[in-house]
């Protein structure tokens, strides 16, 4: 590829400005610089996250009780279909874009993005969405889930504008995450430090390529399933519709065809903050970097073979259903290997139980519940019972929030002192940890046995049958415990902003480029790109640094470039 | 886990130590207690129903056997790990880069488990797919038809003869469809929301939608199937002892979901012979009552009255 021991001149942006540096807002809005983009990813996201969660709290509000009448069913529908589109085309995806625009660049040494106003148009696009689907709001929003499934999403039986605020937000969302892919491909391809080889790409950026080509593939599918919704909705077509000659079940297979790798979209680059943190607090290397690796690429190939397993209840051919199970199996065999490697690096290491490692052990351990229940959920007997109710509600929080939001709040813990320049307070972010891993438990492994005991998901009410109310209340208390502990890491973040200890360059002794830069990094990033001669170059330069000290203190030679 | 408080005591009294321990404790307490204190049904799917319902809940637990052993295996190292391995004075990490051999051996470990329930489930497959015949003295049912729809799979008892109920879903109701001795369709029994079925007696169903996708589901008799406008599903169950088994749609279909709910009532095969012979004559009842009243609302009114 591009990057060998040959000298290989890096693109570079050369400014010659002489107009004053904007300042203020204007200088946020017209920004084109790859971190402040990501810093303005990083918080519109985390605002959405916060309003999904008070959406989620008012749902365990209303499911607290049997027979509660504390929201219509209007109001729950709205409240499930919101909670479920926020988090996934709003806070998820884009999150692990906001990480991979601030610290793409810096990881493989590049200066910015390949197309740094694409990666402006891409975070504009995604704000856009974000607003005139919440816009819904005052109107009438979207009550047919975040699976929009028709023909209850068609114009027949949801008449108002809510579905077309929903596909207004999934094209420019869409769009948005498109563009990104693309331009997160285009850097890595293009733009890596000399002697950055594929061998030696930092774990995290193998997981953003993989979930720039997941989304080049799966994007444009669902971005033509909600064109035609459009069309059926608005301009008489039938694609959907069984009357016309068109079918039910192809909005089905569309969307998860989509829906599927966007679930690896959403994991995989946790997958990567996960394999960053393990090995800088276990003071030793990531244990199988190639397995690793290659197990990202080969989940990424076998998420596009198992769409179907959402839809075992349907009418299938014995055939059908047992292809998807299989193809399910396989799935979750190089998702084991990364469990088993990460546990490895743990091993024989000196573990440092500093905040990014807890969440990191804490993504691993509740992941694997995930993880093991998604083996339940392939075996499509199995599945038949399990389907739509709160057992899969329960995996699948297992795997969203025990994977990926544990993974980003690891990735927040990591990163802040280099986006800031400051720490966040340690013991403020164990309490968050403590409050969230207990809380989060408490709300998600009682909903296995709500599911188990036949209560379906999204209904607004249950009946006072069994253990029903006691579960619910036991899952509704555990909700609020969450919460709490992700209003402590929001409260160190505002606190540490002004207040943190000072971080220095690399507070925590890590591995990756971007600690070789100043807290925050400058504009430019780099003055000197250096020369990577393996996959953790800062251990390299700390070596070579600590040697030259040694040796009489003089200054390290100008690396090439 | 005993040994685990008496680990954290030789630990220096860092608070970070404690939290973090005390958290997977509780999380760890928590779970034990919700495996051992509660009844059986916390952990297993609804059953007892009909036979497939029961063939379900085996292969649920078989899975849950080995997912138990993974889970225990992998937690259980993971926190010796953290516990054995975590940062002291004079520790040094060991600088491993790898190992092929452990690598490959739990990748095919991995592959081999699975394999292995794989192999579980298609040996299970043919109890829970394909119905048995009904009992000698359950209630005598007529061949059933077979009923094209290429994607999906219609389940037949092996004398081909079965109980064949319509099941439309409709916003937020079932409406059931009795078979009868003629062609005419529009004089079946039918029934909504209660389904009385005899005991004894394989009955298959046939699963319409009539407006938007609904999902058929008694927990009880086994898994849900879609019903799907433009599609036919199918299920079947045979129930061995009288009783009332409840489940509701299981498919988002709109505002009042939550209250489309479904029974079935089992009683023996003679109970619901006279059942049948009741509900066919309210109905034809019903029909010229309505007809008597069409007639009158059709007749036009004698002049000057009006």
């Amino acid at each position: 590829m591009a990057a060998t021991d040959t000298a290989v001149r890096i693109p570079e942006i050369t400014a010659h400005r002489v107009e004053p540096e904007p300042t203020g807002w204007v200088s946020w809005v017209t920004t084109t610089d790859h971190k402040r983009i990501g810093i303005l990813y990083l918080v519109t996201t985390f605002v959405f996250f916060i309003l999904g969660g008070v959406e989620a709290l008012l749902m365990r509000v209303q499911l607290g009780a049997p027979d509660n009448t504390f929201l219509t069913p209007a109001t729950y529908n709205a409240l499930f279909t919101l909670h479920g589109t926020t988090m996934i085309f709003l806070f998820v995806v884009p999150i692990m874009a906001g990480f991979g625009n601030y610290f793409l660049p810096l990881m493989i040494g590049a200066r910015d993005m390949a197309f740094p106003k694409l990666n402006a148009l891409s975070y504009w696009l995604l704000l856009f969405g974000g607003i005139v689907f919440y816009g819904s709001l005052f109107f009438s929003p979207p009550e047919a889930g975040w699976t929009s499934y028709a023909p209850l999403s068609g114009s027949a039986y949801s008449s108002n504008g809510g579905i077309d605020a929903w596909i207004y937000l999934i094209h420019l969302t869409g769009i948005s995450s498109l563009v990104g892919a693309i331009n997160f491909y285009a850097t890595i391809a293009n733009m890596r430090a000399p002697g950055m080889g594929w061998g030696r790409l930092p774990l995290f950026v193998w997981s953003l390529l993989v979930y720039a080509v997941l989304l080049i593939l799966a994007l444009p599918v669902i971005a033509g399933a909600v064109t035609l919704l459009l069309t059926d909705r608005h301009f008489g077509t039938g694609f959907f519709d069984q009357g016309l000659g068109g079918d039910p079940l192809l909005w089905q297979h569309l969307f998860w065809f989509f829906g599927h790798p966007e679930v690896y979209i959403m994991i995989l680059p946790g997958f990567g903050i996960i394999s960053e943190v393990l090995p800088v607090f276990a003071r030793k290397p990531i244990f199988g970097y190639k397995a690793i690796a290659a197990a990202t690429v080969v989940i990424a190939f076998l998420a596009l073979l198992v769409w179907a397993h959402h839809m075992f209840s349907t009418p299938s051919a014995t055939i059908v259903l047992v292809f998807f199970m299989i193809s399910s199996f396989l799935i979750a065999i190089p998702t084991g290997v990364k469990i088993f490697n990460w546990v490895a690096t743990l091993w024989r290491g000196t573990v440092e139980f500093k905040t990014p490692l807890i969440f990191a052990v804490g993504f691993i351990s509740v992941f694997l519940i995930g993880g093991i229940t998604g083996v339940f959920l392939a075996v499509f007997p199995v599945d038949w019972q399990l389907t739509d109710t709160y057992f899969v509600v329960a995996h699948l929080h297992y795997v969203l929030v025990g994977g990926s939001v544990f993974a980003i709040f690891a990735g927040i813990y990591y990163w802040f002192p280099k986006m800031t320049g400051r720490m966040l307070s340690e013991s403020i972010g164990k309490w968050s940890f403590a409050l969230m891993y207990i809380g989060f438990n408490v709300t998600f492994l009682i909903q296995h046995s709500i599911g188990l005991d036949g209560m379906p998901r999204r209904v607004y009410e249950y009946p006072d049958i069994g253990n029903l109310g006691l579960y619910n209340l036991i899952s509704t208390i555990g909700s609020f415990i969450l919460a709490l502990g992700i209003g402590l890491t929001v409260l160190n973040v505002v606190r540490s902003y002004r207040k943190g200890i000072k971080a220095g360059p690399d507070p925590w002794k890590a591995n990756t480029l971007e600690w070789f830069t100043p807290s925050p990094p400058p504009v430019n990033n780099f003055d000197v790109i250096p020369r990577v001669r393996s996959v953790e170059p800062m251990k390299d330069i700390r070596r070579q640094v600590a040697r030259q000290a040694g040796a009489g203190a003089e200054l390290p030679p100008a690396p090439r470039h | 886990m005993n040994r685990m408080p008496a680990a954290l005591a030789a630990v220096r009294p860092q608070t970070q130590h404690r939290i973090f321990a005390l958290t997977l404790l509780a999380a760890l307490a928590g779970m034990l207690a919700l495996a051992t204190g509660a009844s059986a049904d916390v952990l297993t799917p609804e059953s007892g129903g009909s036979p497939q319902a029961d063939s379900i809940d085996t292969l649920y637990k078989i899975i849950l056997a080995v997912a138990v052993v993974v889970f225990v295996g992998v937690e259980g190292t993971l926190v010796y790990s953290l516990v054995r391995f975590r940062a002291r004075k004079d520790a040094v990490p060991a600088q491993i880069r790898g190992n092929t051999r452990l690598e490959v051996g739990w990748t095919v470990g991995a592959a081999v488990i699975l394999v292995v329930l794989a192999v579980v489930t298609f040996v299970m497959l043919d109890g829970i797919r394909n119905p048995p015949n009904s009992d000698a003295d359950g209630f005598p049912t007529a061949v059933v038809e077979n009923v094209s729809d290429a994607s999906a799979f219609q389940p037949r008892t092996p004398n081909g003869r079965a109980l064949n109920i319509l099941v439309n879903g409709q916003r937020y109701a079932w409406r059931y469809t009795y078979p009868d001795a003629d062609d005419n369709t529009l004089n079946n029994v039918f029934s909504y929301e209660e389904m009385v079925v005899p005991t004894k007696t394989t009955v298959t169903l046939e699963i319409v939608a009539q407006d938007v996708a609904h999902s058929w589901w008694i927990p009880q008799l086994g898994g849900k199937f879609d019903a799907v406008p433009g599609h036919k599903n199918f299920t079947w169950f045979k129930i061995p002892k009288p009783g009332v088994y409840r489940g509701q749609c299981a498919e988002l279909c709109g505002r009042n979901h939550a209250d489309m709910v479904a029974r079935v009532r089992a009683v023996e095969p003679a109970q619901f012979k006279t059942w049948l012979q009741t509900k066919k004559r309210q109905i034809e009842a019903a029909d010229e009552l309505a007809a008597r009243v069409r007639k009158q609302i059709d007749t036009p009114p004698p002049k000057g009255t009006e």
